[in-house]
Order: C-alpha cells, then structure tokens, then sequence
C-alpha cells in the first residue's frame, strides 16, 4: 500500500535508478508520511530559535535536553495522538502517554512528570450528539490518560483544557513528558561496529500497522484498528529496566518505537548513529504467526524500545531484562557503511541508504490569507450590577474557566513526593528538583484566538504561557511547541500555520527564549471540516528558592494591585462566547515591550519579597482573576474599577476583556511596591483595593454603577465546580 | 540502626518515595528488596508500598499475594514484626489475608487523588504511637480500588478488637464501608492503609497538606527503638 504522491514516486526511482519493490515502498511512504518527515513543515520550523545557555546542543533527537546546574540536566517533549483519541479515545490517549514518555526514556532520563492539553466540543451545548460525543470522548480520555500515567508511577502534574465548537466529533489529545537525569548518564547515541541491535518490550503484533498514515489524512469513518493497544505495566517494566541498563553502562544507542514503527527507528537511530544497521525481521519476537515482513516493520506495537549495546555488555543487558520478566529479541547488529540492511530468515529483502528514507523531499506548499473571520466592533451590553454579577457567574461556570477537579482527580499528581505546587492551585505546577531548585512547568492554548487571527492569537498563548510560569515565581528558560492543524493542502490552513510560526520566532527572539522541542500535527479534520487552528505552547522555568514559590491565593487585609493596561480586546474572549458574541471583537495584541517590562517588574517584586499572592490575568479577565484569587485564599476583595488603567468603552469591557502582559497581586507591603513599580518607567500599574476576611462577600465599584456588584463565596465556589456537575449529571454517556 | 525492608514486585512505584522518606529519619536504615528475595531474616520491619504490581491484573494486590516472597512474610508476621502495606501494599496484605476483608473498586467507580482528612483511632499500632487518639489528619490518597468491605459479623469484632487503625472524616473518598482507611491485625503488628503517609513528610505549598504522615515513621522508629 502506497501512499506517495507522484511526484515522490519519480524522485525514489530516480534516487534508485530502478523501480522499488512493494516492500520498500511500504517502508519509505510510512517514513514519508507527513507524521514522520515534517515534509511540508520542517523547513519553517527549522527557523526557530533554539539556543541558549542552558540548552545542551547536539545531543537530543528525540527530546530537548537542558543543563540545570549541579550535574542535571532536564528532557521535555510533546506529543499528541489526535485521530487515535477521536476514535478510540481510551487506547489513543494512553498510548499517547505511553509515547511520550519512551521520548524520554530515550535519552537514558527518568520520567518525572507528565502534563496534558485536551480539546473537545463543549459538554453542554444545543447540539446534544456531539455533547454527548464530547462528554463520552472527555470521560475516556482521561481513563486512558489516568490509567496509563498513574500505573506508570510517573504523575500527570497539570494541564489545561479548552472546549469549543470547533471540534465536533474530534478531539485534541497533547502530553508532555519531563525527564531528569544526571549529565554524564545521558545516552549519546555512540555505536560500534559489530555492537547488537535489541528489540525490546512489548511483542510485535498487527495493531496499530499504518497509524503515521493514518495520522497524515483526514478522519473519514472509524478505523479503530490502525489504533494501537496501551500495557502499562510492560512500560513500567521498560522504564526500571532501561534505567538500571542505563545506569549499568551498557547502552550504546537507544530509541523508541512510535509512528512508522520499526521502519523509522532503524533508519533514524542508523542516520543519528551514522552507522549502517543489519537486521533480520525474522527474529523480532511477535504476538502472532503468518506476519508478513512488512507487517512486522510498520506495526505500532507499544512499548518497544530499540537498544544497541555492545558485544561485551550484551550479557549484562540480557541479565537486567530477565530480571525484570522482559521479552526482547536480538534482531541483528551495526556495520559499515549507512545503509540500512533488511533481511527475512537470511534472504536480504532491502539495502537501501538511511539517509534516503529519513529525508522525505519537502514540499512547498502555497498559503493564501482567508477573509477576516472577526468584525472589530464594539457590542452593546447592558451594565446594571446584576447583569454584570450574573455574567460573571456565567463566564466562571463555562467549563473553559471552571475547575478542572473532575479531570484531576483522577490522576494521580503526587507520585515522586516531588509535586509541590499541584494542579488547581496555580498558574502552574512546581516540582521539587534533585538539585534543590524547583520547575515550574505548563501548557497552553487558546483556539478562539487562533482561529480569529493566527499570529496574535499564537503570541496571546505565549504571553500566557509564560506569564503562568512567571506568576508561580519561576523565570521561563525554553519553550515547546505543539502545532495543531487541518490539512496544509488547504492554501488557507497552510497560511494560518506560518502565521504561527512567525509568532513564536517573534515572541521567542525578543524574549531570548530556546524552542527546545516541538511537533506538528497536520489533518487534523473529520467530515465536517477541519479544526480551529490549535497551536499549543508549553514553557518550562527554575524558581532557585522555594520562598519565591507564588500562589493565586489572597490573604486578608492585603493591597491589591493590577500591573498593566487593559483594552477593549474581546475577540475570542470567554465573555464573548459564553453570551453568543463569539466571533466578534478584535483579538488581543502583545505589545512584547509591555510583555517584557511586566514580567520583569513582577519577578523583581518576587524576589524582594513584596508580594503576597499572584495571579496572571488571562482567560475570562479581570473578574474572572479576582473571583480565583478570593475562592482559593478564602477571603473577599473591595476592588475600585476606575483605578483600574485601561482604555475600554464599557464596563464589561474593562471586567472581561483578555488583554496579555496583566498580572493581579496583593502585599502586606504596599508602599514599598508602590515605590518600586513607580521606579520603572513606563510602568502601567495601580492599587485597586483590599482583600478583606470579614463575611462572605466581594465588592466590584464603579462610578457609573449605582450600587456595586457583589460576589458572594459559596455564589463562586458554586459557579466554579460546573464542570464536575455537568460530567457527574450524566454519568454516562 | 532498624533495618527497614520495602518490598518492591513489577509494577510497585512507591518504592523509592518511601525509600527516600524513610532516609531522612535517623535510626531508620531502608533497603529496597527485590520480590525475588527469598530470605527475609536481619529485617525489623518491612513496608509494601503503592502502586500497580502486576499492573493490577485479576484484582489490585492479587499476583504479588501469591509471590513466594509473600509466604515468607507470612511466617514473619507471627514474630510481631511490624508490617506496613501503603495503598497497593494494602491491597497485597488483604489478598494475601494478612489483613482481614477486601479493596474493591472505588464507589465513583473512578481513581480518585487528593488529600483526605482522616482520624486516628487507635494509637497503639507501631504506626500510630506518635498519634493522638482522635485525632485528626489529612494525607493524600491516591487509589482506584480502596473501598474497603468486609461482613458485618466480621466488621463487628474488628470493631471490638480494635483493629480499624484509621478512618476517613469525609465521606467522598471511595465509599469504604463505615469509612474504613487503615486496618491492623489482630495482634497490630500488620497494618494496611489507603493514604499514602510518604507523601505528606514534607511541608507543601499547599496549605490542605501538612507533614502529618510523618507520625507513621516517627511511630515506627520509636517503636523499633524501645522493642
């Protein structure tokens, strides 16, 4: 089954000088497909920034590698399994897991964190099918998700969640892994002559067989079979015993085995390894007879590793897998040259350069700008205090704001005591490091934004994702990208997803930020069309000491202060589409002078130890900022909007409006932070009003509002919970 | 020194939390022990810890019950040493019935993580000593398969015996009848409990969790110091 184009097919026969036989075919249209080559994509991305002092260069294939001081070094990858969730929601989601943490695996680190960013339709919408379909997808997802990650013993420490109509029938399943590791124990990716190739892990079996093909076209139907089949427990097994062999020294070279299967680890690890590999397909130990040569090379078994160690070691190795009840096959060895030699039962059946199959001709595929999607107007609103109160409620009920405790829950987020700031109780999540320095990590997105305006709405997320690492007291050291898209095929899809990678060149270059790791998922489409353009950005930071750790969490009888200018910037907001404006208003811009000076003036207060608690103003604005604040400190707040710096021409305006580069914190401190924002020129900031611990209440004032709006705690905390009370109203669906 | 061994099968991932807890306390020595091990003698104690042996194939705790390693437990067991099964370790010690009842699926039928406020009451275990009775704590838990059952007849003489170590003070956590967390055998040498103590040493940033897990190791240094 070929799945070139043409053109491909002349270009393999000329590099040939002959026709290929099926069997390579099958071998380079799986390492051809877009899932595996990055054909259409890869010349863009390769202009992104990816150097800083912190990164270690050269090393990393399938992970980025960073140098966090005292000997550890820190691994982060991404990965999404999108058209396996969609269908088989349970199975994708955790072979997604799965996935990414063999990425770690890898690089010879340990898993110590998992985080994930899901997609769906909204749980409770006019259209009951697809809600109901969404809320089925939802409560397996996170099955997978959970019974994978937590049999693992590696925890799912935070996430980020967003419901839209854009993805009916579909659903975006992102995780990231992080791993740690001592410097010198990194795998190198070093081979010898003569050292042996082990296939080892799970069995070998007909599931799963084209799923980067499957991966690299639209959804059409239900094809559950190209879906591969989860065993954690056999990858619990592969992480101790790849870390003792590790450990043990007797790993030359190693690699895992995800999309393409077989038939692109060996051409990767031989490219990476500059060595020509020998292997007998034959050997490799199955789950079923009567495989065809081609089967065994393109299934997508699970929890496989490719390792190469050498002759003298190969007892060791063998001795370590025993132990640990593993099967592995020994499937051939290293030579000369780099051709990648493939035998069945002794008879050669291709030789044929690595170097060919790895790299897919690129293509340059057209873009053409679509027709503004968004009318940059102003909607009237009506502004009485229980008008705004009620939208209030509303915004914090829409399940993209409301806590995701449902979803949390049920993954085990403390194993590795190492979780110090977990999921639901911060901008981001902090782990306690080896080193005793702490990481602050998270993940975001924001679709409404993208699909309205691709380059800003891209930026908005990485101003985001940043400011969550910033308000947890952590100052961002990289960055990783997962590019979600519809088919580049499509000239409009194709402009969408170069406007988003200009922005993150834009944005990280300003900020000297590395893009340490990234992917990128085209297709993403089913019958009704493709998805909203659905980038998601992840950043890592160190916080050097745990006082600087932050929280969103007010205190009683602290000042509260705003950092930063508020505008009427609407489109793709919260507000918007929880009242039917979705559609409407502009998109928010970075000013990336602003973004910059912000956080700086807020990491400073950190560490001069002025401030109280801290929350970054992002999804559902100000309102929606203070109410979390209230809700996790226990405490109420009087807040002046007219203090508050801003240009909008309404009130809703000015409490829900998604302007980037805000934060909201409060101190005990409050004319020492006053004296130190003044000192920083061109500062916006101001003194908005008092957290206070007597009754239950919360003030919003306005001049223009006769009496203020008043938020009670239970009125929030109920309000905040609707998504637990959405999913537990159907228990099944 | 006490020498602690914590028992590690397939699929145990709590091993090295306790492990690294266990270090921190002086007097206590651990040592992780393979599940192959077939000698348990120079021991003082023995912790099981969480996880997923054998990926919870049949029932959570079921194949590591009947690992020769467990056997050797057994006979232990009737040497008074103190035994601590921590979540799957608890799962292991009522299938293996050292400990009295079952775990069986959570009543949301969901895994559930998060901290649990709970009440001590019995301090006389080696685990509680360091406890008040009545009093209240809050560990983490974090289990799919906790809900403890037994028959009333049954639940009516661990009741008078004394032998549920530790309850839980909400009632959302798995639906473990008469909120039953932690259980001891009759002679109290063997205790099984749900929450995980290894992951409530150190002071959190959050507030919900304070190092109140340190009460089980501290009890249990003190008790392997004076016996």
């Amino acid at each position: 089954m070929s799945e070139l184009t043409a053109g491909e097919t002349k270009y393999l026969r000329k590099k040939l000088g002959r026709k290929p036989s099926a069997f390579e075919l099958d071998v380079v249209s799986a390492e051809w497909s877009e899932h595996c080559s990055y054909k259409s994509s890869k010349k863009l991305i390769r202009k992104f920034p990816n150097r800083s002092k912190f990164v270690i260069p050269g090393l990393a294939s399938d992970a980025a590698l960073l140098d966090i001081g005292l000997g550890y070094v820190l691994a982060i990858h991404i990965e999404s399994h999108n058209h396996p969730s969609a269908v088989e929601p349970y199975g994708g989601s955790a072979t997604g897991v799965g996935g990414v943490i063999r990425d770690i695996l890898s690089l010879g680190a340990r898993p110590i964190a998992l985080l994930n960013a899901l997609r769906f339709y909204p749980l409770d919408n006019a259209n009951k099918r697809y809600s109901q379909s969404s809320r089925w997808l939802l409560r397996n997802v996170t099955k997978g998700i959970a019974d994978y990650g937590n049999c693992i013993g590696v925890p799912t420490v935070g996430g980020e969640v967003e419901f839209d109509r854009g993805f009916s029938n579909y659903c975006l399943v992102d995780v990231a892994a992080i791993g740690i590791s001592k410097r010198e124990k990194i795998i190198r990716n070093r081979s010898n002559k003569r050292d042996i190739v082990f296939l080892v892990g799970g069995a070998t079996g007909r599931d799963g067989i084209h799923g980067s093909s499957f991966a690299s076209k639209k959804l059409s139907g239900e094809d559950r079979s190209a879906v591969q089949i989860p065993d954690p427990f056999t990858e619990k097994l592969l992480i101790e015993a790849v870390l003792e062999a590790v450990d043990r020294g007797c790993v030359n070279a190693m690699k895992d085995l995800g999309g393409g299967g077989l038939s692109c680890c060996l051409s990767e690890i031989s490219e990476t390894i500059s060595k020509g590999l020998e292997v007998d397909l034959s050997k490799v130990h199955v789950k079923e007879d009567g495989m065809s040569p081609s089967e065994i090379i393109l299934s997508e078994s699970q929890e496989r590793m490719l390792v190469i160690t050498s002759q003298t070691n190969q007892a060791y190795l063998t001795e370590i897998l025993s132990k640990y009840n593993l099967s592995y096959s020994n499937i051939g060895s290293v030579i000369e040259g780099k051709n990648l030699v493939i035998k069945y039962a002794g008879d050669v059946i291709m030789n044929l350069p690595s170097e060919l199959i790895c790299r897919a001709p690129l293509i340059d595929r057209d873009t053409i700008p679509p027709e503004s999607k968004s009318e940059d107007r102003n909607l009237y609103f009506r502004e009485r205090p229980s008008d705004l109160y009620k939208s209030i409620l509303k915004v914090l009920a829409n399940p993209n704001i409301a806590s995701k405790k449902w979803i949390y829950e049920q993954f085990d987020h403390e194993v590795g005591i190492r979780t110090v700031l977990k999921p639901g109780t911060a901008d981001s999540s902090v782990l306690r490091l080896e080193n005793g320095k702490y990481l602050a990590v998270k993940l975001d997105g924001n679709s409404k934004q993208c699909d309205l305006d691709p380059y800003h709405g891209t930026m908005c997320i990485l101003s985001e994702v940043c400011r969550n690492i910033i308000s947890t007291g952590g100052k961002p050291l990289a960055i990783i990208d997962h590019l979600q898209f519809g088919s580049p095929e499509n000239a409009h899809i194709f402009w969408a997803f170069k406007q988003s990678v200009r922005a993150i060149i834009n944005y990280c270059e300003f900020m000297r930020l590395p893009v340490v790791g990234g992917k990128v998922s085209f297709y993403n489409e089913n019958n009704l069309g493709p998805i909203k353009h659905s980038p998601v950005i992840g950043s890592i930071g160190l916080i050097d000491r745990s006082e600087w750790i932050m929280m969103p969490r007010f205190g009683s009888e602290e000042s509260i202060f705003i950092i930063g200018n508020t505008k009427d910037e609407m489109g793709g907001s919260e507000f918007y589409e929880t009242t039917g404006r979705a559609g409407n208003g502009k998109v928010p811009i970075v000013d990336l002078n602003d973004d910059m000076r912000n956080a700086k003036a807020v990491l400073r207060l950190i560490r001069e130890d002025v401030v109280s608690s801290l929350h970054d103003c992002s999804k559902g604005g100000l309102a929606i900022t203070l109410c979390e604040m209230a809700m996790r400190g226990g405490n109420n707040f009087q807040v002046d909007l007219d203090k508050i710096p801003n240009s909008c021409s309404s009130i809703s305006n000015l409490l829900f409006s998604e302007t980037p580069s805000r934060y909201i914190l409060s101190t005990n401190k409050r004319k020492r932070l006053n004296t130190m924002l003044s000192a920083i020129s061109g500062l916006e900031f101001s003194e908005i009003g008092m957290t206070t611990n007597n009754g239950s209440e919360s003030f919003l004032h306005h001049s223009k509002l006769n009496s203020p709006v008043i938020l009670t705690q239970k009125n929030i905390t109920d309000s905040y919970e609707n998504l637990g009370t959405i999913m537990e109203r159907t228990p099944v669906d | 020194m006490s020498r602690v061994g914590i028992l590690v099968f397939p699929g145990s991932n709590c091993e090295r939390d306790v492990f690294t807890v266990l270090s921190k306390f002086s007097g206590l020595e651990p040592e992780l022990v393979w599940h192959t091990k077939n000698d348990l003698r120079g021991y003082d104690a023995f912790i099981i810890p969480g996880g997923f042996t054998y990926g919870d194939s049949l029932r959570a705790g079921a194949i590591a019950a009947h690992s020769p390693v467990i056997r050797e437990l057994k006979k232990i067991s009737e040497e008074n040493l103190p035994i601590l099964g921590i979540c799957n370790g608890f799962q292991i010690l009522v299938e293996s019935s050292l400990l009295p009842g079952a775990l069986t699926v959570n009543s949301s039928h969901k895994f559930v993580c998060k901290s649990a406020r709970l009440v001590v009451k019995n301090n006389s275990t080696p685990f509680t000593t360091m406890f008040k009775k009545d009093e209240s704590i809050s560990i983490p838990v974090a289990h799919g398969q906790g809900r403890y059952v037994i028959d009333n007849r049954a639940y009516r003489k661990l009741e008078r015996n004394n032998q549920i170590v530790i309850r839980y003070a909400q009632n959302d956590i798995n639906g473990s009848m008469n909120n039953v967390a932690a259980v001891c055998n009759e002679q109290g040498n063997v205790m099984g409990m749900m929450p995980h103590p290894e992951r409530a040493v150190w002071i959190q940033m959050d507030q919900d969790i304070r190092p109140e897990g340190s009460g089980v190791f501290e009890s249990l240094r003190n008790h392997l110091l004076w016996h």
